[in-house]
């Protein structure tokens, strides 16, 4: 339990998948104008996260690693094209559900729902679980031993970049009324500004539970 | 040879590399563009990947484009992508594995790069292999170009050395000078990107 909690809190705090590791930049920066969006975005990418993170667990488990399938035999380099797979193949069931349920947000959404398939911190959550499945769990926080933790390790990344699009959706609300120099408008700033963000995440790094 | 290199055909290959570069004019790709920059060999190394990639997935998406269902095409140019990465993270393993366990996952999330579904869909889908060749490498460059820009700049004041090779002289250590440790943290890579694009827009905004 305490592994769970653990990797959970680690995964919102010091291993942000946007102030860490710049994952899911794309459409972080683009959908972040204003809150509300940002909030959709975040709970469609915390969803998805929530779905494909433990059916890649127990592909890599089951089917992939080595030894898993056959005897001796790693496949291991199937990984990059089979999880790709299943995270095109949620999305699409993500965005009907959306567009039957809240065509607002749908709307608003837009182009990004769809390319939720191609947020990096999708496929990068995949792929770090993919790392993390061989490490100790006696020994490091880290490490993803069952599909409880790999759960524990969506849900956080997932909160995580919610957390990390709806605050700086909030600032950049607030930053349309200030004067900022005229070639820095608009993206430059903006990367300053998550800039800052994650100077102010680090000093989570040394967080221990 | 006329018609290879006709005027679209150059502008297909140079606009990305400028004024139309899919980093700091387009915002795409700017993930993997942060995370690997923290010194100049894996920005380089990932940049030629890149470039090899979108030039050799805009092929093989062009070749394709006729017979791709419309409802199902981004999971093929997924596929493809996803094979075509597969072949350089292997290629990389086997020829240059330091440098692929300096950019662990990043390899694989070339995958993901917006960069690649872009050119697929905005591009590759309605033009013909030869452009679209040349869009892939001038795409690629572009963000190459970038990389290698951020990773020079991080690596000569964090470290001190560019490609692993010590430029500041020790004499300069002698009398004081210190190299900047907040440069080799991912968060300075944020801001350097932003300050790269604030100087793309002051330059090009005069023009």
């Amino acid at each position: 339990m305490d592994h769970l909690i653990s990797l959970f809190v680690r995964s919102i705090f010091v291993d942000n998948m946007i102030f860490a590791f710049f994952l899911g930049m794309c459409s972080y920066l683009a959908v972040s104008k204003n809150v509300k969006t940002a909030l959709g975005l975040g709970v469609a990418v915390t969803f998805v996260l929530l779905v494909t993170v433990p059916v890649d667990y127990a592909l890599q488990k089951y089917v992939l690693g080595p030894n898993a399938l056959v005897e001796g035999v790693d496949l291991s380099f199937l990984a990059f094209i089979l999880f790709i797979a299943v995270i095109a193949g949620i999305v699409q069931l993500v965005e009907m559900v959306v567009e039957r349920f809240s065509p607002s947000l749908y709307a608003a959404l837009g182009i990004f729902l769809p390319l939720i398939a191609v947020n990096c911190a999708i496929m990068g959550a995949s792929l770090f679980m993919q790392q993390r499945i061989t490490m100790d769990p006696a020994t490091s926080s880290q490490a993803i031993a069952n599909v409880w933790d790999a759960l524990a390790y969506a849900l956080g990344s997932g909160i995580g970049w919610l957390l990390a699009i709806v605050a700086l959706a909030a600032i950049r609300e607030k930053m349309a009324y200030t004067d900022v120099p005229k070639p820095l408008q608009g993206l430059g700033i903006t990367f300053i500004t998550v800039g800052l963000m994650a100077l102010a995440f680090m000093c989570f790094s040394g967080l221990n539970i | 040879m006329g018609k290879l290199f006709s005027p679209e055909n150059k502008a297909a290959f140079t606009n990305p590399l400028n004024l139309d570069n899919p980093v700091v004019v387009q915002v795409l790709g700017i993930c993997s563009a942060l995370a690997v920059t923290s010194q100049l060999e894996p920005a380089i190394v990932m940049g030629l990947s890149v470039t090899v990639i979108t030039a050799f997935a805009n092929v093989i998406i062009s070749l394709l484009r006729k017979t791709i269902p419309n409802r199902i095409r981004i999971i093929v140019q997924l596929v493809v992508v996803a094979a075509l990465v597969t072949i350089v993270s292997e290629v990389l393993k086997a020829f240059a594995y330091d440098v692929s366990v300096q950019l662990s996952v990043y390899v694989g999330l070339i995958i993901t790069n917006c960069i690649l579904m872009g050119r697929l869909e905005a591009f590759a889908m309605q033009n013909g292999p030869w452009a679209s060749f040349l869009d892939g490498i001038g795409n690629g460059l572009g963000y190459a170009i970038i990389l290698v820009i951020v990773g020079f700049v991080r690596e000569l004041l964090g470290s001190g050395s560019l490609l692993g090779i010590q430029i500041v002289p020790d004499a300069l250590y002698d009398l004081g000078y210190m190299n900047n440790g907040m440069m080799t943290m991912p968060a300075m890579s944020l801001i350097i990107c932003g300050c790269v694009i604030w100087a793309h827009r002051a330059i090009n905004d005069k023009k």
